[in-house]
């Protein structure tokens, strides 16, 4: 199953989705291995890894494959990357493949923008996310608009990423979830990581993509151990992740917020509930296959994110299930977001701003019906 | 090309820096017997600087005189900030400080010869860098301990950290997270102060690695062709994190960097230096508009406790300096050296200091947390009533009307 076949998304979505075209497309969501696959799971090189280490080695993968690949950005070079994905690579690569560039967001990402235009494929470094709104304009009109401003002569094959979401007590700048305000840009993908498996492989898609992709790591995921796979295998940037099987509820979540759902779901359990877990993984597009199937089976909905309240991810999640699914809801979609306020550096107000379990907990109560536990 | 250049230039680096005591490659201008050519009169001492170099600018005189009871003033000032970064350095081992800490060991002359020559009214912005310069201008150790521990009693009412420190009635406009975005700030208070015709100026700080934003040449621009009253202060730690000044800039010069703007470069390491550059360019400003000063100094500490600095730059280029250059026992020297107090004036300081110190560990460790209900104040200076929701929408919280 798994180093056989190359899950790579290699044209963009037909415009039905759902369609049997589209469904040959994409690859299927990672399944639980049968038994009699299992020696074949042992030969397709699994080992454990934390999420920067995963991430190192499909950059490594990738600027091995291809010449054209390059990773631009503050300290990536000698220095390694502030959170070591690309730690010693430049002496493999050399300084122009890792290129160390000054602290000018604006500047280099439009370096970026105009080197992907003439057909390399660069990644771009935000040594944290919050640092790229000084490349907002660079990302907006030029890399999301130029293949349209162009009728279609120039591509932008770019990947830009970077770690955002909340940390421990960064302060309010750099604790920002860039995903809100880059979701409206035309002509971007956004992708966001959540375990060392899926980093590595949707990187390597990423990379791959004539798209230009936004790519969420977060600050305090890097050190998530996991399984990952092998160097020919590159996950679906479009295909959200069936985190947990169920039938009492869908919650949608994704990132760093998949860890507080499920820690949230180990206590459902106790409590005889069932959810269902669903990790957007693409938060544009929607993966709407995977998100109309799940809320048909469970007919209802709760969104965990991040973002704020006020215009974040979940928000348009939100619109769209109401929009597009409405008859198939049994409740109206309750939406857990953090709270429209500056993350304070005080501890107790940052997780106070932030979703916790025990919101979650309370949401399905809410949705599902309090029980009594056997 | 770009490996080969690069390569050639970090051994050429490396074999400067390697146990050579001139750093010239490294563009550290070594000091001079300054200690032992000063002279004393009476409670004045008389002492040459080294030389500034010069943009567009005729440079100041390097005889710089300083009373004792001066000198004593910057010692204390230096060794207070000293100790602060250094109890902030255990205190983050210690895990009582959390999230970023940039220090600024090392760099205290440069806060401390600026407010020498400086008043309250003029403004000053920085960058996270910040400790020192909320204590520089009035604020408390404890303000400072107490916003690093997250407490009520901090700078901020600990909602800030360690980068956002601000003392209004101080014209201190603050630390700022985002590398070199206080410059256009900096250029708006000098606008300010045109256009109210105050008198002062604008100081404007910002790193070696921030010189390289696009947003400072933005700023000097607009500050030149308005003739605002600006002192652009580049400090130069040559390091921006782990990429050395000269792997960022094609241009260290930072003092020349503003181009149709004069500039000087100064001995960052000397507090009397300091004093004297700033008092010039105030006047230049005052009177003609924009300068850049560019602080030729050096940080002990990695740019944040993140970061050991020790991967980028040798340990004996980090000890050298501090054997040669320390800016704390320079002035230690000054007063010594030349008579004009006894030791124990000085181990008095020292004393008092640490106790004033660890008083503000003491004080700021039994403050209480900021309270929850801080979480929904001063988001708007008009709340207006307006609501928000909470995490779940079904939680409305009503700020005050």
């Amino acid at each position: 199953m798994a180093a056989a076949s190359c899950t790579l998304r290699s044209t963009p979505l037909p415009a039905a989705v759902g369609s049997p075209a589209a469904r040959s497309l994409l690859a299927a969501p990672t399944r639980p291995v049968r038994a009699n696959q299992r020696c074949l799971v042992a030969k397709a090189q699994k080992r454990e890894l934390m999420m920067w280490e995963a991430l190192r080695e499909g950059l490594d993968e990738e600027m091995e494959r291809d010449p054209t690949v390059c990773l631009m950005g503050e300290d990536v070079g000698h220095y390694g990357g502030s959170y070591k994905v690309s730690h010693g690579l430049y002496k493999k690569y050399g300084d122009m493949r890792l290129l160390d560039t000054p602290i000018c967001e604006n500047g280099f990402m439009g370096m970026g923008v105009g080197a992907a235009m003439t057909g390399l494929r660069p990644i771009v470094e935000g040594m944290n996310m919050g640092f790229l709104l000084l490349a907002f304009n660079q990302i907006s009109n030029n890399c999301g608009m130029l293949h349209y401003t162009s009728g279609g002569q120039f591509k932008v094959p770019m990947v830009i990423r970077g770690p955002g979401g909340v940390g421990r007590q960064l302060g309010a700048e750099h604790s920002q979830r860039l995903e809100s305000y880059f979701q409206s840009i035309p002509g971007v993908q956004l992708v966001a990581c959540s375990t060392a498996a899926n980093s590595k492989a949707l990187l390597k898609s990423a990379i791959r993509s004539d798209n230009p992709i936004i790519f969420f790591e977060h600050v305090l995921l890097y050190n998530v151990k996991g399984e990952v796979h092998g160097p020919d295998y590159c996950q679906c940037l479009e295909r959200a992740e069936l985190v947990r099987e169920g039938t009492d509820v869908t919650i949608f979540c994704y990132s760093r917020m998949r860890y507080v759902v499920m820690q949230a779901v180990a206590e459902l359990e106790k409590q005889g509930y069932n959810p269902e877990v669903v990790d957007l993984i693409s938060l544009k597009p929607f993966d709407m296959e995977t998100i109309s199937k799940s809320i048909k089976k469970t007919r209802k909905a709760i969104i965990v994110e991040e973002c704020m309240k006020t215009g974040g991810i979940g928000a348009s999640l939100s619109a769209v299930i109401h929009e597009s699914l409405f008859n198939e809801l049994d409740h109206e979609v309750l939406r857990l977001s953090s709270q429209d306020v500056p993350t304070s550096y005080a501890y107790e107000l940052e997780a106070a701003t932030i979703v916790q379990p025990e919101k979650v907990v309370a949401a399905v109560h809410k949705v599902c019906g309090v029980r009594v536990a056997a | 090309m770009l490996a080969a250049v690069s390569s050639h230039a970090a051994g050429a680096a490396r074999q400067a820096l390697g146990g050579s005591l001139t750093l010239a490659a490294a563009g550290l201008q070594r000091r001079g017997l300054a200690a032992s050519a000063a002279t004393v009169e009476g409670d004045t001492l008389t002492v040459e600087v080294n030389p500034y170099k010069v943009h567009r600018i005729e440079a100041p005189p390097t005889t710089v005189t300083a009373t004792k009871d001066e000198l004593l003033s910057y010692f204390k000032q230096l060794y207070r900030l000293r100790r602060m970064e250094i109890s902030a350095d255990m205190l983050y081992k210690a895990k009582a400080i959390r999230g970023f800490c940039h220090l600024y060991d090392g760099q205290e002359a440069v806060i401390v010869g600026l407010e020498a020559a400086l008043e309250k009214s003029d403004s000053i912005i920085t960058s996270y860098r910040n400790h020192a310069t909320h204590v520089a201008r009035g604020g408390t150790v404890a303000e400072v301990i107490g916003e690093l521990m997250g407490r009520t009693t901090g700078a901020s009412k600990g909602k800030g950290g360690s980068m956002h420190m601000y003392r209004r009635e101080a014209n201190f406009f603050g630390g700022q997270g985002i590398v070199g975005a206080q410059v256009p700030l900096g250029a708006g208070l000098a606008l300010a102060h045109q256009y109210s015709d105050t008198g002062g100026v604008a100081v404007a700080m910002y790193g070696d690695g921030a010189a390289n934003q696009g947003q400072i040449f933005e700023s000097f621009n607009m500050a030149a062709l308005w003739d605002l009253p600006c002192i652009f202060v580049c400090e130069n730690n040559h390091y921006g994190m782990g990429t050395a000044e000269w792997r960022a800039a094609k241009s260290p010069a930072f003092y020349t960097r503003g181009d149709y703007m004069p500039g000087m470069k100064v001995d960052g390491m000397d507090v009397l230096a300091v004093r004297q550059a700033f008092a010039y360019a105030k006047q230049y400003a005052v009177a003609n508009g924009p300068i850049v000063l560019e602080m030729d100094t050096y940080r002990y500490h990695g740019h944040s406790m993140s970061d050991p600095g020790s991967t980028y730059r040798t340990r004996d280029e980090i000890s050298s300096i501090r054997q040669q250059r320390d800016p704390v026992e320079h002035v230690r020297k000054l007063l010594l050296d030349n008579g004009l107090v006894e030791a124990s004036v000085i181990k008095g300081i020292e004393k008092d200091t640490k106790k004033e110190i660890d008083a503000a560990i003491e004080a700021s460790k039994a403050a209480p947390f900021p309270d929850m209900k801080e979480l929904w104040t001063n988001i708007y200076a008009a709340p207006l009533g307006m609501q928000l929701r909470g995490i779940d929408s079904t939680h409305v919280e009503t700020l005050a009307a």
